[in-house]
């Protein structure tokens, strides 16, 4: 009959029984002697509010601990400015891609099964220019059939999904994508095997920058692909980030110079999630939709994606110091979507 | 062969014999372990499961008090506090099985608002838990105790004396109706008995179910009906020795009829209502713990009009007892309802489900022997249990404690 102590009190319980007995209960707190308990509690919030202070001086937000870049094999401060351009050879654009099953940790001391493009997640940021021809070798090294499926304008054969051209390619088969570079922008490639969010979540997934045929103004250019992950299988993501640690860039910022133009191409691989977003602090961008124009349809500081959305972002910060960016999606920058630049 | 190994038995202990098999069985686990548990792979990933027993809340801290409930360790490494990553230290990083560990989480928590909290492992595995309402623990200092034996007083020491003013009136009443209210005393206690096993039970199914769950309020059950009988037989013993020495004050054990009780029974009654009441101290404690002061100042009434007939109990086994010495009375009083006061700093402080789910049990259990204590009593002349006077008796106690017990009912 009693039902009170085990903490299930809903809230809307709660209130009705207080409304019930709200007569009652002022007259017991008057008789009951418990000063002691009021000054008490003064004295705990002053201590823990002091213990905060000094813990948010410390510079450390959100998850405890930090992640071991040589461990996992790749590092998201190498990968932000990692484009691979391949190899030429006879007038084509190569690459090879391996597909690896491969733990890695995505929060301080988390740990995920991922599926990985050459064993990082994100796949390597591939390069081309407008109007090349463009090979991918894939081998598939995991232990389950993949595919790799590029946005681009090509023949279905080379589209790369299930049941088309050469179709899902079988743990230790391999196969040849080839196609031109076309149309120029910011795209994206992924697998496309089935159950699909399962096979993207994973981690097979990067980004894929075809450049203009006159090129873009000089700038130092970051690649940024933001993700996520389920670790614990409820279709729902457990972590945020880009380029897969969580606050990977806010013990460490990404260094960026005064004055100095900065490109981003930001990409949105998350799962799961409809939108993402990125907002940057004390600063505003030219935003560039899908990288596919070379005027700017948006000057703001705050740009949302759907899932597989990308963009490019222009900005020069004009005074030194740290300055924030991060998904404003609160909860995904909460969850580890969130970083800083340091301007130097 | 038969007659070697008869002869081996009779020059060695016959306990030895009896270890033989345990030895066996010591040698077969080491050998098991030692060679890692040969043609048995495991499957599957490893079950991680953390039960919440405690929490405690302080200004801008969340203090998780967990046990390890599953099958392998546990590696807790991210706290997500309402889809936030929060700072937090713990006291172990590798919680074994069925070890504990204390997590505790930095975050500006507001008071009346619900927390949804995910204890993030190694494995990226999430243990949830929620806390509905938002309330600041209270510290354990001098003012706290005070205010929980001020409670515990209340609802336990004050009606049970009160109760116990009916002596005179019980007094008074011819033996016909003595039987009808030791018949009430019955139901009454049967109702305790039923009411203490189910919310063990409930209780155990809130804690870490590898500690035995609602086997504890059984086994808690078991253990105090043994234990009160073989207790009893002790002093029934020695008061029949006293007798024979011509000390004893008339009292005599399970002879039937109501002289054959007496204190002896109001002791034990005392006893099984005064564990009964550690328990109900529980609830209330760990109610006034998790914030539902509210809730618990206002039962205090309800509780008072419950356990007022609790003291009719004790006196009732009295009833044709010679001159009642007032400290012996309060002595009784203060039995039955001194611990819900104990109950009540244990349940604030120190809440553990099973302990209170083991203490639940044990209240049940006693209240069980007391009722079979009793019962002989009950007789009429015609030596019959059930006459239509006791089970009108019974009846109005199961329905009186039922319709107090709306009065607490949340």
């Amino acid at each position: 009959m009693r039902k009170f102590w085990n903490g299930k009190v809903s809230r809307r319980g709660l209130i009705g029984g207080a409304a019930a007995t709200g007569a009652a209960l002022p007259v017991v707190h008057e008789l009951v002697p418990h000063q002691g308990l009021h000054d008490q509690a003064a004295t705990a919030a002053e201590h823990k509010a002091r213990a905060r202070a000094a813990h948010r001086g410390s510079g450390h937000l959100g998850a405890v601990g930090s992640v071991d870049p040589r461990a996992n094999g790749f590092d998201p401060h190498e990968i932000v400015r990692d484009f691979d351009e391949g190899i030429v050879r006879g007038g084509v654009r190569e690459w090879e891609l391996v597909a690896e099953d491969r733990e890695i940790e995505v929060a301080p001391g988390v740990r995920y099964a991922a599926w990985t493009y050459n064993g990082r997640v994100p796949g390597p940021t591939l390069r081309a220019r407008e109007g090349e021809r463009l090979r991918i070798r894939f081998v598939n090294g995991s232990s389950h059939p993949h595919t790799i499926h590029f946005h681009g304008i090509h023949r279905d054969v080379m589209d790369g999904i299930p049941g088309v051209g050469p179709g899902n390619i079988a743990p230790g088969e391999s196969t040849v994508y080839e196609f031109d570079a076309t149309p120029f922008g910011l795209h994206l490639y992924h697998c496309h095997s089935t159950p699909l969010a399962e096979h993207i979540a994973k981690g097979l997934y990067g980004g894929f920058v075809i450049d203009p045929r006159q090129g873009r103004p000089a700038a130092d250019e970051l690649v940024m692909v933001m993700n996520g992950f389920d670790t614990n299988f409820d279709r729902s993501n457990e972590v945020y980030a880009v380029n897969t640690v969580a606050f990977a860039y806010m013990d460490k910022p990404i260094r960026v110079k005064r004055g100095e133009l900065v490109r981003i191409y930001l990409v949105n691989a998350l799962e799961f999630d409809l939108l993402n977003s990125f907002h940057v602090h004390a600063n505003f961008f030219d935003y560039y939709p899908t990288g596919t124009r070379l005027e700017p349809r948006d000057f703001t500081d705050t740009v949302i994606q759907g899932q597989g959305e990308r963009g490019i972002l222009e900005l020069r910060f004009p005074y030194t110091g740290k300055y924030m960016f991060h998904a404003h999606v609160s909860e995904f920058a909460e969850l580890g979507w969130m970083g800083f630049f340091e301007v130097v | 062969m038969e007659a070697a190994a008869a002869t081996v038995t009779r020059r060695r202990p016959t306990w030895l014999a009896g270890l033989v098999p345990l030895l066996v069985l010591g040698l077969a686990i080491g050998l098991f372990v030692a060679l890692d548990a040969p043609g048995l792979d495991r499957i599957g990933v490893p079950q991680e499961e953390l039960a919440v027993e405690r929490t405690v809340l302080k200004p801008g801290e969340i203090e998780l008090h967990v046990r390890n409930d599953g099958a392998d360790p546990v590696q807790v490494r991210q706290v997500i506090v309402n889809d936030g990553y929060a700072s937090f230290a713990q006291t172990d990083k590798n919680i074994g099985r069925l070890g504990g560990a204390e997590i505790d989480v930095q975050y500006p928590w507001i008071e009346g608002q619900t927390y949804e909290i995910a204890l993030l492992t190694t494995t990226g595995a999430t243990i949830e838990h929620t806390i509905d309402v938002a309330v600041e623990t209270p510290e354990a200092g001098l003012g706290f105790y005070g205010l929980m034996a001020l409670i515990g007083f209340y609802v336990g020491v004050i009606p049970v004396a009160i109760g116990m003013l009916w002596l005179p009136w019980v007094r008074s009443v011819d033996a016909r109706w003595t039987r009808f209210l030791l018949a009430f005393t019955v139901g009454l206690l049967a109702f305790l008995g039923i009411d203490a096993l189910l919310e063990g039970t409930e209780l155990a199914g809130t804690g870490a179910e590898t500690l035995g769950g609602a086997a504890l309020v059984w086994l808690g059950a078991a253990g105090a009906y043994l234990g009160l009988t073989a207790v009893d037989g002790w002093l029934a013993r020695r008061r029949q020795r006293l007798d024979g020495a011509g000390r004893g004050d008339g009292v005599r054990a399970g002879a039937g009829g109501v002289r054959g009780l007496g204190y002896r029974a109001a002791f034990l009654v005392a006893l099984g209502i005064g564990l009964h009441n550690l328990g109900e101290g529980l609830a209330i404690g760990s109610a006034y713990a998790i914030g539902s002061l509210a809730l618990g100042a206002a039962l205090v009434v309800g509780f008072a009009l419950h356990n007022t007939t609790e003291g009719l109990a004790i006196v009732a086994p009295v009833a044709r007892q010679g001159a009642a010495s007032l400290p012996r009375l309060a002595l009784l009083g203060l039995l039955a309802g001194a611990p819900a006061m104990v109950g009540a700093w244990i349940g604030a402080s120190a809440f553990d489900p099973n302990l209170a789910a083991l203490m639940f049990g044990i209240g049940a259990g006693a209240i069980a022997q007391v009722i079979v204590q009793i019962a002989p009593a009950v007789k009429d002349e015609a030596g019959r249990l059930l006459h239509p006077l006791a089970a009108g008796g019974l009846l109005a106690g199961l329905l009186v404690m039922y319709a107090t017990g709306l009065l607490v009912s949340v």
